[in-house]
């Protein structure tokens, strides 16, 4: 490649030196970026790729990690300059000026002591000679360049006081505040809602067209590299598997790990046209073949029985009170569920999506009776558990089990894994103790772990193996019905399409239930029978999956499944609107309940909310 | 954060008088009769009970309670047994000397303490670090009287650079402002390292480094005022701890404040004035908690806006 790329990255490797071993992290990498391109670097947790862009940044050696061959040369307007050979003093005149990086979190990567003011005020001043009043007033102008209302106001706030999508808004501005000409952008979108993901992407873009800057784009999401990439660059445990144009990576896939982590994405119009949920077909990376053209087909997800519901929520009421003050008043309410009536049949995955605020883990909580309702019944056939007490509650809590989203965060780390799943067993006295082994090691079979694991402490596990004894541990009292709260969200794509294909094996060979409750379209889509869209603590939408995502009647549902990211280069649809707007706050005054009405029938079995909720009037 | 000052504020009241309560039980629990006590062992017993008259001591306990603590909140403590003199006056001209010492130490301490502790976080691992941590380990352990002796007898008795004991120059506050915050300074240390340690790990200071921060900047504005956060409550406690540790201190060498007015009240049974000390002290931690509170709300936006 020529000298007019902006970064030039060649034959680098990058190493952590351990007490024992020594961990190369990135092999033999190279790619170069030309100005006004973005690069998509795509790979799964350990590929590297997050490695790779703070060895740009040489950020990597505050971690510890170093940079042992190769050179990564950037070609600014004042020259051209070798990064890897640079001292620390030398990068700090790169860093922020010439290229700029915003992260994943942005919930903490603001120093929450200072005003955004300061914080984007501090970057102007490091790089450019100005007054304090001037870098001031670059800082207001970057905040309106990335659209945030009211941005005199925002200035004086601490990052606090922000929500996600203003706080990674503010790293943008931050980030672009001098002008850079390559900007790394490492999972800038993971953490937020769809509608405002895409805003941001969006905004991205809009920034990159304007000022000609070259964009690193770091992601695990392969519909965020569709809308967003010219060429992208797949990575697996540390080396580049393949490089291509958007197209070509897409449409053609060469390498059989780019094949296999195209099958695993799910993808949102998947299974258009089917009535059933059916599982991913995977492909087999290393060679084990089902039919001619690798893929591993089956059948749709018939496993829907009985007319008689199992579970049938009516009326359910959810609130918190917000105290402030000297007496601790109530000052708000959070309507975290409003009178959601839904039922659940026997083998049936319900799925209740929507964004952060929705109400939908409330639900989850409350139906496990984690959380005490204001109203509303729960019948698990026919029976009001709310009301149940004691031993008999004792009994039902049984019978729904819960999967949470983080398996690090789920396991105790200073208990085997055999204990964990054995714990249920012994607490229910399900079975006697001296089957209890066998128990447990029948469930690790049943989730596809070896026996010997039982022995192992979560810290030996990955984070998919994790998930899987969670659901081993869910599964040991024998229940009708699993509430997964977001239980693959925050799983490699390939990881977490063979847990939900596990969860849809076992929905087979058991009859299970269960509660999906998920804010991904596209994962939604390929696991549930029937669909519950929730808006500030309401359901805006419910139906059969076919009828929710083919023929979506209420305004939210459409506007949350035009955000969906499509994994694929053709469906990107650049020019389309941006959306506005925060996510609704379902928090209201005292005393001011939001108006709630019962959902109108439009075809049988689907039903739309037609009063006005929030913003759809 | 006014409403938040007038909320920290009720919060004491509590207590302030649950401290007042053990205070006035305090003369209630001692052996034998309070009245004899105070009147002294020669005292006729027409004697004592005039003593038990005068101090109230005939009535019931609440009424007793009430009447305390409406002198106490006049400023009236009672007189010394030993001297005569207002308890009052006889704090008051002892109360300044500790003052100073203590803070003093608390200075030096907290400075040194946090210098020590951000460098061993910076250089973790390398040789700084153990030096560092080597100094504090030593600082927590030695004991203030045998630190305080063994200076005394290298600078004073050796030396002769520093005066033994006594008050009133600087170099009279060397040793003992010294001794004082060793042990202060060493925990300081110690947590500074900690907490910085924790802080280098965070995000943010990621992001100071991504716009180019250099790194003197980010380690004493990024992420020093971040790790005041959690120094800010140490300090507080420490400075109470300090106080208690003023009575060794000046004992060992002759400092004319409360801390060896508390040993002297002792020795020689001075009831009322031990009592005033310890409600002292108490008022003192009370005191110096709200400070911290107050504080912590300037160093930590997140409870400002609250």
């Amino acid at each position: 490649m020529t000298s007019t790329n902006i970064i030039d990255v060649r034959n680098i490797s990058v190493e952590f030196r351990g007490e024992e071993d020594t961990f190369r992290a990135v092999r033999n990498l190279s790619f170069a970026i030309a100005p006004g391109e973005t690069l998509a670097v795509v790979g799964e947790s350990g590929s590297g790729k997050s490695v790779t862009s703070l060895a740009i940044m040489r950020l990597i050696e505050f971690g510890g990690g170093r940079i042992v061959d190769g050179k990564i040369t950037f070609n600014g307007q004042s020259g051209s300059r070798v990064l890897s050979d640079q001292s620390m003093r030398q990068m700090e005149a790169v860093r922020g000026n010439d290229i700029a990086m915003i992260f994943q979190e942005p919930m903490t990567s603001l120093n929450p002591v200072f005003t955004v003011g300061q914080q984007i005020a501090e970057a102007v001043r490091l790089h450019q000679n100005c007054s304090d009043a001037e870098a001031r007033a670059e800082a207001l102008r970057m905040l309106e360049k990335v659209r945030i209302p009211d941005a005199r106001r925002i200035l004086d706030r601490h990052p606090h006081q922000l929500s996600g999508g203003m706080r990674q808004r503010v790293m943008i501005a931050m980030a672009l505040s001098c002008k850079p000409r390559l900007l790394i952008a490492d999972e800038p979108t993971t953490a937020l809602d769809v509608t405002i993901q895409a805003q941001i992407l969006k905004l991205i873009r809009l920034l990159q067209e304007e000022m000609g800057m070259a964009v690193l784009f770091i992601t695990h999401d392969m519909g965020v590299v569709a809308e967003v990439a010219d060429r992208v660059l797949v990575m697996r445990h540390g080396e580049k598997v393949e490089e291509g144009t958007v197209e070509e990576i897409f449409d053609a896939p060469q390498h059989p790990y780019t094949k296999a982590l195209l099958a695993a994405v799910p993808r949102l119009g998947a299974l258009q046209g089917q009535d059933l949920p059916r599982r991913f077909p995977l492909l087999k990376a290393d060679g084990d073949h089902r039919d001619a053209s690798g893929y591993d087909h089956h059948p749709p997800q018939d496993t829907v029985t009985g007319d008689a519901p199992i579970l049938q929520v009516r009326d359910l009421v959810t609130r918190f009170d917000i105290r402030k003050g000297l007496l601790s008043r109530v000052t708000g309410r959070v309507h975290a569920v409003e009178h959601v009536n839904f039922d659940l049949r026997r083998g049936e995955t319900l799925a209740l999506v929507g964004e952060s605020g929705c109400g939908k883990s409330t639900t989850g909580r409350t139906l496990m009776m984690l959380q005490e309702p204001n109203g509303g019944q729960v019948l698990y056939k026919g029976k009001d558990i709310l009301s149940l007490r004691g031993a008999e509650r004792q009994e039902m809590r049984r019978k729904i089990q819960y999967v949470f989203q983080d398996p690090y965060a789920s396991l105790d780390p200073r208990l085997t894994v055999g204990f964990s799943i054995a714990e249920p067993l012994l607490t229910h006295k399900l079975v006697k103790p001296s089957e209890v082994q066998d128990r447990v090691v029948q469930l690790l079979r049943d989730v596809g772990l070896q026996p010997e694991h039982a022995r192992r402490y979560p810290h030996q596990f990955s984070g998919g193996q994790r998930q899987r004894i969670c659901i081993a541990r869910a599964l040991a009292g024998d229940p009708d019905i699993l509430i997964t709260d977001e239980a693959v969200a925050a799983l490699d794509v390939s990881i977490q399409a063979q847990v939900v294909n596990l969860m849809m094996e076992l929905q087979e060979q058991r009859g299970l239930s269960f509660i999906f409750i998920s804010h991904d379209m596209a994962v939604v889509e390929r696991v549930s029978h029937r669909v519950a869209v929730m808006y500030l603590g309401q359901i805006v939408e419910i139906g059969s999956r076919r009828q929710v995502f083919e023929n979506p009647q209420h305004p939210y549902t459409r506007r949350l499944l035009s955000a969906v990211p499509i994994a694929s280069p053709e469906g990107r649809n650049r020019n389309r609107p941006l959306i506005e707007g925060e996510i609704a706050s379902p928090v209201r005054a005292p005393n001011d309940p939001p108006l709630v009405a019962p959902l109108v029938e439009v075809e049988a079995g689907h039903h739309v909310a037609r009063h006005p909720i929030g913003d759809f009037s | 954060m006014f409403g938040y000052l007038i909320k920290r504020l009720i919060t004491t009241i509590p207590v302030v008088l649950m401290v007042m309560v053990c205070v006035f039980a305090f003369v209630h629990m001692l052996p034998g009769d309070p009245a004899r006590l105070v009147a002294g062992p020669e005292a006729t017993s027409e004697d004592v009970d005039a003593v038990r008259r005068s101090l109230g001591l005939d009535r019931p306990l609440p009424e007793q309670f009430v009447h305390y603590v409406s002198r106490v909140a006049q400023g009236d403590f009672g007189m010394s047994l030993k001297t005569r003199r207002t308890v009052a006056e006889e704090i008051g001209a002892r109360l300044m000397p500790t003052v100073w010492l203590t803070v003093f130490a608390m200075l030096w301490a907290t400075v040194i303490g946090l210098l020590i502790g951000v460098i061993s976080a910076v250089k973790r691992g390398r040789w700084q670090d153990y030096t560092g941590m080597i100094v504090a380990v030593s600082g927590i352990s030695f004991p203030p009287f045998w630190l305080g002796l063994l200076l005394i007898s290298l600078f004073s008795v050796h030396l002769g650079w520093l005066p033994t004991g006594g008050y009133g120059t600087w170099q009279h506050f060397v040793m003992p402002s010294f001794t004082l915050g060793v042990g202060v300074a060493a925990v300081m240390a110690r947590f500074t390292r900690s907490a910085f340690i924790e802080i280098a790990r965070e995000d943010y200071v990621r992001t100071a480094r991504a716009k180019g921060v250099p790194e003197r900047r980010v380690i004493w504005k990024h992420s020093l005022r971040n790790a005041l956060i959690p120094i800010i409550t140490m300090v507080g406690l420490q400075f109470g701890f300090l106080l208690g540790g003023s009575i060794v201190v000046e004992s060992v060498f002759s400092w004319p404040g409360v801390g060896r007015l508390l040993v002297d009240s002792v020795n020689y049974r001075d009831y009322p004035v031990i009592q005033a000390l310890i409600l002292l002290f108490s008022l003192q931690f009370i005191f110096i908690n709200l400070l911290v509170d107050v504080l912590y709300v300037f160093a930590n936006p997140e409870i400002r806006y609250k």
